[in-house]
């Protein structure tokens, strides 16, 4: 695998600048003869469409929805980060860039993150522009917020729907170019292969996808100059997770089985405030956004008695004394309290349930988070106008008032910071495949910090992209294959070979029961504290539990026609073999660091332990064929900027 | 909850795709947790269902929090089922009584074409949008956000109206099937801000013409759409867009619009 970053020369501040100015460029008049596939409608996709198209090129973009408007970014609640310092209070893309290097454990690429943070502020004009309608003061400026592992306010939001006004905004401008027909839009397809053409030299360049028509089950070819996968993440290889129900690994497992190599994919974020898990028939998780801890205190009883007479219903939050409560983050990080980073936060919340202090009824796996204060201090109001739908949303899900009685909460997963590799144009190590939004690997390290994703899918699509791409398509050369190209037809063989066997298993059990299964060994396994024993079992489990799969899998119904359980199926069968990886990924990573903890690997006082000295890489693994080992391949990283330093928020 | 759970009776549409007859189909689940949401327990069905080899009930959701849109399908004759302010993933079983028998039907409009089971085809909701849903607003070279003052009323004033999430309740809720509080709920938004002003007429008259095109019906100001609303979009967003719609009109004839 070529792992070449391709980080420009020259002073970390003025990379993106020179980059872009010495880049090739496709002149307007030629724009027109390139054609871009576009997987993905969410903020990544959906910009990047937009903006590709408004440029000129011809874009044809799939989703698996049946709108563009309704990819997962839709979901995202509390906000959208960008260096302005509008607040005054000491911003700077400096600053953001920091933040986001520590906040990622020192395991993110230093040129991505001083890019993303230096266009950041572009990104809040940009949508603007476009009428999201942010939040504003009564003098008409822009409002902000805090999220956690910062201490400036530079979150921008939009109620508690703030992803969802980003994508329909997004969306406005994509819809206003497919209007104009520069954008073909393929609703309700899903991507199950890309095709690799060889250029002149025998170096395979990304050139095509196959896709199922989910509406007729039929399996079509398409073909393009470069293909951009902008597929979301794969937090549901757990089965249960904060993603929507469509969200898969597919797209991206499809491409790393041609080659494209998969970074860190152990690096996954469990959330610390979700609504914990009610019972064996839930099919996901809800977020309650971080923004909350802007306002609520989380705590759980000092005392394991108080604990189990919660759990048994017989005494309530409110009945415990504050004597007992062990307000535990403001406690063990003075200088951060309730907006610790989340990988902290979600760890220091598993302790406190651990240690028999949970008070969730059943499992015990919540603790509170708790307005009371905050409501004492500004009234019921003030919150109400800050989380109102927040707090209607927690009222539908659990039936409990949160004015009157805190929150309960437990960790769930929820963003994947692993991803395809990707050099610094975004391109993966195969030629012609870019990678976009939180299906790459490239900024977050080991942990992302809230409201960072959003920020980071708007500056691939809107401003990355259009120059990157540029620079490749200028330099292949107009001219996508025609679809009788030998490889096309390979790929489309080998998807139908694929659904044809899952539709041949005929067994006893659902593709769902299986996914549950697997979800209960990654979460057991791999979850939110890993040990070289628990991955080892997991590792043991996974390729027992894929053979089930491949014996016992039902589906009903034609492959050449509708079929939710096929779509559902093969997803499966991929997060299953995915699930591999992630595990050797964990397992070879002997430190801990964000989002991956390793009980090994830890100070006396339970804080994470890296190793600068032995992991300050991007763990990249190679697909090697069917039931074989993958391997894996280290793209150091190199800090110029920024001194590796233990990462304290107290 | 009691341990064995709630026993529920379904009388769901069923139906192969577009042209075919549809029937109600009687299906009877027992230990349904009250904590369960609507759609979870769909899947419980459906899980059986697959489990006896039968084709699962096919129904549109992706989110589960009632932010997508996706989710559709009307229950005992109301979009999304009886929690005002609700979309159905978001609808819980304890909104609900032991033995219940729960109808549910697709959203029923000639603009929404049914393909399968629950799902119907919303792509005239996209094609309103192509046609004027949006603030030209090329990529790059935009002003600095704070340079546009906008007072927090407006800005609320927007935002409410933005809220909507075009799963399409408020066309399947109104007896002539019209598609007005979908398209006001995108005019008023854009058009109430500055940076909306100077494409208004335009953006109504565009809107208004496509969604006229799609073969939805006219607004009779009967208010069961802002009912079946489950983001709360109100009705004063179809008067303000009867009055964009009427000074835009004007300018039309007047020979002021290009
Ligand atoms: C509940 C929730 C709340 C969040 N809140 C915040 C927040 O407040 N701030 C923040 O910064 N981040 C937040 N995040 C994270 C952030 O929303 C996501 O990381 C980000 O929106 C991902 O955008 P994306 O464009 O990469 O992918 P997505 O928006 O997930 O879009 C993926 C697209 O790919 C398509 N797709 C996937 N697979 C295929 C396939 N095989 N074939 C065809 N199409 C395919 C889908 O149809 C979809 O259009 C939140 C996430 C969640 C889940
Ligand atoms: S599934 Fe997204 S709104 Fe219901």
């Amino acid at each position: 695998m070529n792992l070449n970053s391709n980080i420009p020369e020259g002073p970390l501040a003025q990379k993106w600048q020179s980059h872009k100015a010495h880049i090739k460029l496709v002149n307007p008049a030629n724009r027109r003869k390139y054609k871009v596939i576009v997987i993905g409608s969410g903020l990544a996709g959906a910009s990047a469409s937009a903006t590709l198209a408004e440029l000129g090129y011809n874009v044809s973009c799939f989703c698996y929805q049946d709108s563009p408007r309704r990819a997962h970014s839709i979901a995202a609640q509390g906000g959208i980060n960008a260096a302005k310092n509008y607040q005054n209070d000491g911003d700077s893309v400096y600053r953001l860039f920091y933040d986001t290097i520590k906040g990622g454990d020192f395991r993110a690429r230093e040129a991505n993150v001083y890019r993303l943070a230096e266009v950041s502020g572009n990104i809040i004009d940009q949508m603007v522009a476009q009428g999201v309608p942010f939040a504003r003061d009564y003098g008409g400026l822009l409002d902000n917020r805090s999220f956690g592992g910062a201490q400036v306010s530079r979150t921008f939001y939009a109620r508690g729907q703030t992803g969802q006004q980003l994508l329909l905004g997004a969306y406005s401008q994509m819809s206003k170019q497919i209007g104009l027909g520069k954008i073909k839009m393929h609703n309700r397809h899903e991507m199950l292969d890309v095709v690799l053409v060889k250029d002149a030299e025998g170096v395979p360049h990304a050139k095509g996808v196959i896709v199922r028509n989910l509406l007729t089950g039929e399996v079509e070819k398409h073909s393009a100059d470069a293909v951009l996968i902008c597929s979301g993440g794969y937090g549901n290889a757990f089965y249960l997770s904060t993603n929507a129900q469509g969200c898969s690994v597919t797209a991206a497992f499809r491409a790393y089985k041609r080659g494209a190599g998969f970074a860190n994919p152990c690096y996954t974020q469990i959330h610390p405030t979700c609504i914990p898990v009610h019972g064996t028939q839930q099919s996901k998780l809800t977020l309650m956004s971080e923004s909350l801890r802007n306002d609520g205190r989380v705590w759980a009883p000092k005392n394991k008695d108080t604990a189990a007479k919660i759990r048994a219903k017989q005494m309530k939050a409110t009945d415990v004394p504050e004597t007992d409560r062990d307000y535990y983050l403001e406690r063990k990080y003075p200088s951060f309290g309730n907006l610790a980073p989340r990988d902290i936060s979600s760890r220091a919340a598993k302790e406190a349930c651990d240690d028999g202090r949970g008070v969730a009824p059943g499992s015990g796996n919540g603790v509170y988070l708790d307005f009371a204060e905050s409501i004492g201090r500004l009234g019921e109001s003030s919150i109400a106008e800050r989380y109102g739908n927040l707090f209607e949303m927690y009222e539908r899900i659990t039936g409990e008032n949160a004015y009157k009685t805190p929150m309960m909460i437990f960790p769930a997963v929820h963003y994947t910071m692993g991803g395809l590799w990707v050099d610094y144009n975004l391109m993966s190590n195969v030629p012609g495949l870019f990678v976009l939004g939180e299906a790459n690997f490239s900024d977050h390290g080991a942990n992302r910090l809230g409201a960072s994703a959003l920020m980071q899918g708007l500056a691939d699509g809107y401003f990355v992209i259009p120059y990157t791409l540029g620079n490749y398509l200028a330099q292949v050369g107009a001219g996508a294959p025609a679809l009788d190209n030998p490889a096309f037809a390979e790929a489309e063989a080998s998807v139908k070979a694929f659904n044809d066997k899952i539709m041949s298993v005929q067994g006893d059990e659902s593709a769902r029961d299986l996914h549950i299964r697997l979800g209960h060994i990654l979460w057991e396994k791999c979850g939110m504290a890993r040990s070289k024993e628990s991955l080892t079992q997991a590792l043991a489990e996974i390729p027992a539990l894929r053979e089930e799969f491949w014996k016992r899998v039902r589906v009903p119904g034609d492959s050449k026609d509708l079929n939710i359980e096929l779509e559902r199926a093969g997803r499966v069968a991929d997060f299953l073999e995915f699930a591999e990886v992630m595990v050797r990924d964990a397992l070879q990573r002997e430190e801990s660091c964000g989002g991956h903890f390793r009980v090994e690997h830890q100070y006396p006082d339970g804080e994470a332990k890296r190793d600068d000295e032995n992991f300050a890489f991007v763990g990249v693994w190679e697909y090697q064929g069917e039931n074989k080992a993958p391997t894996l391949e280290k793209e150091p990283l190199k800090y110029e900027e920024v001194k590796f330093a233990t990462r304290s928020y107290k | 909850m009691s341990s064995e759970g709630m026993k529920i009776t379904l009388r769901m549409w069923r139906q192969k795709n577009k042209s075919a007859p549809g029937k109600f189909v009687e299906y009877k689940l027992s230990g349904v947790s009250e904590d369960s949401s609507f759609l979870e327990m769909i899947d419980i069905l459906n899980e059986m269902l697959v489990h006896k080899g039968e084709e699962p009930v096919v129904f549109d959701h992706d989110c589960r929090e009632g932010i997508c849109g996706m989710c559709s399908m009307t229950i005992n004759g109301v979009p999304h089922g009886p929690e005002r302010k609700t979309t159905v993933c978001q609808l819980h079983m304890r909104k609900f009584k032991d033995g219940d028998v729960i109808t549910i039907e697709p959203w029923r409009s000639k603009s929404f074409p049914i393909i399968r089971d629950l799902i119907v085809d919303r792509g005239a909701f996209d094609r309103i949008i192509q046609a004027g849903g949006f603030i030209s607003a090329r990529t790059g070279g935009t002003q600095d956000a704070n340079a546009i003052l906008i007072s927090k009323p407006v800005a609320d004033y927007a935002m409410d109206a933005a809220a909507c999430i075009g799963c399409g309740a408020c066309v399947a809720a109104c007896k002539n099937a019209s598609a007005m509080l979908f398209v006001a709920a995108k005019a008023s938004q854009l058009n109430s801000l500055p940076q909306g002003k100077p494409e208004k007429d335009r953006r109504v008259l565009a809107m208004v013409k496509q969604m006229d095109a799609e073969g939805f019906g006219n607004c009779t100001n009967f208010g069961e759409c802002q009912a079946a609303c489950p983001k709360g979009i109100t009705l004063d967003h179809i008067a303000q867009l009867n009055r964009d719609y009427l000074v835009a009109g004007v300018k039309k004839t007047l020979g002021l619009l290009k």
